[in-house]
C-alpha cells in the first residue's frame, strides 16, 4: 500500500549528519583508546629505564613478543581448548536456565515446588563445587564443562525470572483481551518483553563462564588458556601470564560483543537513555 | 425494549471487603454512544473490564449479543518491539490483513507511519493507534477507558470527531469512560452519572441531538449545568 512504501523521515538521516555521526563514532572509540595506549607506554619507558624488575613485569613490547612466538606453536591449540570448553558449558547451563527461568517465571506453581531448591544452590559460592565435581567426575573434561554450566546457570536463571516477573500487566491484559491461548501470550507479548531482561542475564552468564573455566583450567588441566597462565608462574614467565590474560581479555570482549551485537540487533525497539553526549 | 447488543447487570462486584459496584443495570443498543462519569474510584474502569469479560468474579450476569468487543486503554498499550501496522493487526497475528491495516492507518490519519515503531510517536499518535487496533477486529462495541484523557485539548477534539466518524461509519457501538463533561455530552447519545462507593448509576442523561453536533450548542451547556449540578450531589466536586 501507499503507507507502506513512504519512508519515514526520522529513518533517513541525510548523507551529511550520517557522516557527521561516522566521525563522532570513531572519535569516541579513540577516547576509548586513549588510556589503554598511555598506559602501555608508560610501562614500557618504566621497564625500560630498569624501575620495575623485567622478571616480575615484562615491558609490553616483550609481552608481544611473547604472544606471537605462542602463536606460531601451541596457542591455537589451547584457545580451541578453552574456547569449546566455553561455549559448550554455557549452552548447557544457559540452556536449562532459560527452560526453568521460563517455567518458574510463568507458573506461581513451579515457582512454589523451584524457587526455594535454586535460592538454597544459588548461596553455595559455585567454587564450592569444584573439589566435589573432582570427586564425581575426575579431572577430564566432563568435570569443566559441568563447573562452567553451573557458573552460566544462576544469572540466566536470575535475570529469565525477573524479566518475566518485571513484563508489565498492562500489556499482558491486551492479549487477554484478545482471548490469546497460554503459548500465544508467550509468543507474541511474554517472550519479546521478557527479552530485555533475557539478554541481561546471558552476557553476565558468559561472563561467568569465562570465570569458571579459569578456575577450572588453573586447577587441573593439560591444556587451555587457564593451564597456560599456570604454566607460566610454574616456570616463572610472568610474560607467558599476561599474555594469556590479554587472550582471555579478547576472547572474553569478543564473545561479550557478539551478545551485544544480537542484543542491538533484536532490541532496536527500546527506548532508552543512551547517555549524553559532550555536545549537549 | 428495541433489541440490544449488550445487557449488563452488576448486583454485586467487590474487592476484598469494600463493595464497589452495587446494583448497576446497564444495557448498549447497537450503534449507540454511551458515556460513564463519575468520581474517581467509584469503579468505572471496574465495570468496563466486566464488560470485556477482564474481569470475571462479580456476582451479576452479562449478556452479550455482540459479536466482537474491543477496548481502547486509558494509555496506548502499544507493543513496543511491534511497527505500527503490526500493532493494528496485533490480534491476528503475523497473517494480519494489510490492506484492512493501511485503511485504518489513512483513516486514524497516520499515512506513512506504517513501518514506525511506537518509540516515535507522540502520546496521541500512539493513541490513534490503539483506536486503529481496536477497529482491527471489526467490533460491534467498542469500550473505551479514559482514552483521550493524556493528550492536549485540540488533539483530544480531533481525535473526539475521528472517533464519531469511525463509528459511524463502521456501525459500532461505543461505551466510554471519561472525566470530562464536555466529551461526554458532545459524543453520548446517553450519560450515566455515578454515585460514590458503593457505585450506582445515579442519573440518566439523554442527549438528543442530532450528529454532528456543534459544540456551542446551547442544549449541550445546559445538560453541562445539569449534570454538573448532579456530580455536586454526588460528591465528586
Ligand atoms: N485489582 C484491584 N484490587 C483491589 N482493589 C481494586 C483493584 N482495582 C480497583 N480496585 C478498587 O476499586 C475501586 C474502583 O476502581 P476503578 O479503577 O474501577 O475506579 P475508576 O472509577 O475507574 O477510577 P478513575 O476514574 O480514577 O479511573 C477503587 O477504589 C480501587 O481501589
Ligand atoms: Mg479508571
Amino acid at each position: 500500500m501507499t503507507s507502506k512504501s513512504k519512508p519515514l523521515p526520522l529513518e533517513l538521516p541525510s548523507p551529511r549528519s550520517a557522516t557527521l555521526s561516522l566521525s563522532n563514532a570513531w572519535r569516541l572509540r579513540l577516547k576509548g583508546l586513549a588510556l589503554p595506549v598511555l598506559i602501555i607506554l608508560v610501562l614500557e619507558c618504566i621497564v625500560r629505564i630498569g624501575w620495575l624488575p623485567s622478571y616480575q613485569m615484562p615491558a609490553p613490547s616483550e609481552i608481544a613478543l611473547t604472544l606471537a612466538d605462542l602463536a606460531e606453536g601451541a596457542l591455537w591449540k589451547h584457545i580451541s581448548a578453552s574456547l569449546l570448553r566455553v561455549l559448550l558449558g554455557f549452552a548447557i547451563g544457559a540452556g536449562l536456565a532459560l527452560v526453568f527461568a521460563a517455567w518458574v517465571g510463568l507458573s506461581r506453581e513451579a515457582e512454589a515446588w523451584l524457587e526455594p531448591t535454586f535460592a538454597g544452590l544459588r548461596s553455595i559460592p559455585s567454587l564450592a563445587w569444584v573439589p566435589l565435581l573432582l570427586l564425581w567426575l575426575g579431572i577430564d573434561e566432563t568435570s569443566k564443562i559441568v563447573l562452567i554450566a553451573i557458573g552460566a546457570f544462576f544469572p540466566v536463571y536470575l535475570n529469565g525470572v525477573a524479566a518475566i516477573r518485571d513484563i508489565d500487566r498492562k500489556l499482558v491484559e491486551v492479549g487477554q483481551m484478545y482471548g490469546f491461548s497460554r503459548t500465544r501470550l508467550v509468543r507474541r507479548i511474554l517472550l519479546p518483553a521478557a527479552l530485555p531482561g533475557l539478554f541481561t542475564g546471558l552476557r553476565s552468564g558468559m561472563s561467568l563462564a569465562w570465570m569458571f573455566l579459569v578456575a577450572a583450567e588453573l586447577i587441573a588441566a593439560t591444556k587451555g588458556l587457564g593451564y597456560l597462565l599456570s604454566d607460566g608462574r610454574e616456570t616463572s614467565r610472568p610474560d607467558i601470564v599476561l599474555a594469556a590474560i590479554i587472550v582471555l581479555a579478547l576472547l572474553g570482549k569478543l564473545s561479550d560483543g557478539i551478545l551485544a551485537g544480537l542484543e542491538k540487533r533484536f532490541l532496536a525497539w527500546r527506548d532508552t537513555f543512551n547517555g549524553q553526549s559532550a555536545e549537549d | 425494549m428495541s433489541e440490544h447488543l449488550l445487557d449488563i447487570r452488576v448486583e454485586r462486584k467487590t474487592f476484598a471487603s469494600t463493595t464497589v459496584l452495587q446494583n448497576i443495570h446497564l444495557q448498549l443498543q447497537p450503534r449507540e454512544t454511551v458515556s460513564l462519569l463519575g468520581p474517581s474510584g467509584c469503579g468505572k474502569s471496574t465495570l468496563l473490564r466486566i464488560v470485556a469479560g477482564l474481569e470475571k468474579d462479580f456476582q451479576g450476569e452479562l449478556d452479550s449479543r455482540a459479536g466482537e468487543v474491543a477496548f481502547v486503554f486509558q494509555e496506548p498499550r502499544l507493543m513496543p518491539w511491534l511497527t505500527v501496522e503490526q500493532n493494528i493487526g496485533f490480534s491476528a497475528d503475523n497473517h494480519y490483513d494489510k490492506a484492512w491495516v493501511a485503511q485504518l492507518i489513512d483513516e486514524v490519519g497516520l499515512t506513512g507511519f506504517a513501518d514506525a515503531l511506537p518509540k516515535a510517536l507522540s502520546g496521541g499518535m500512539a493513541q490513534r493507534v490503539a483506536i486503529a487496533r481496536g477497529l482491527y477486529s471489526r467490533p460491534d462495541v467498542l469500550l473505551l477507558d479514559e482514552p483521550f484523557s493524556a493528550v492536549d485539548a485540540f488533539t483530544r477534539m480531533k481525535l473526539q470527531d475521528l472517533l464519531l466518524e469511525l463509528a459511524e461509519r463502521h456501525a459500532i457501538a461505543l461505551l466510554l469512560v471519561t472525566h470530562d463533561v464536555d466529551e461526554a455530552l458532545y459524543l453520548s447519545d446517553r450519560v450515566l452519572v455515578m454515585d460514590n462507593r458503593p457505585s450506582r448509576i445515579r442519573q440518566e442523561l439523554a442527549v438528543q441531538l442530532a450528529h454532528p453536533r456543534d459544540r456551542r450548542d446551547p442544549l449541550l451547556a445546559q445538560l453541562k449545568a445539569l449534570s454538573l449540578t448532579e456530580l455536586q450531589r454526588a460528591h465528586v466536586i
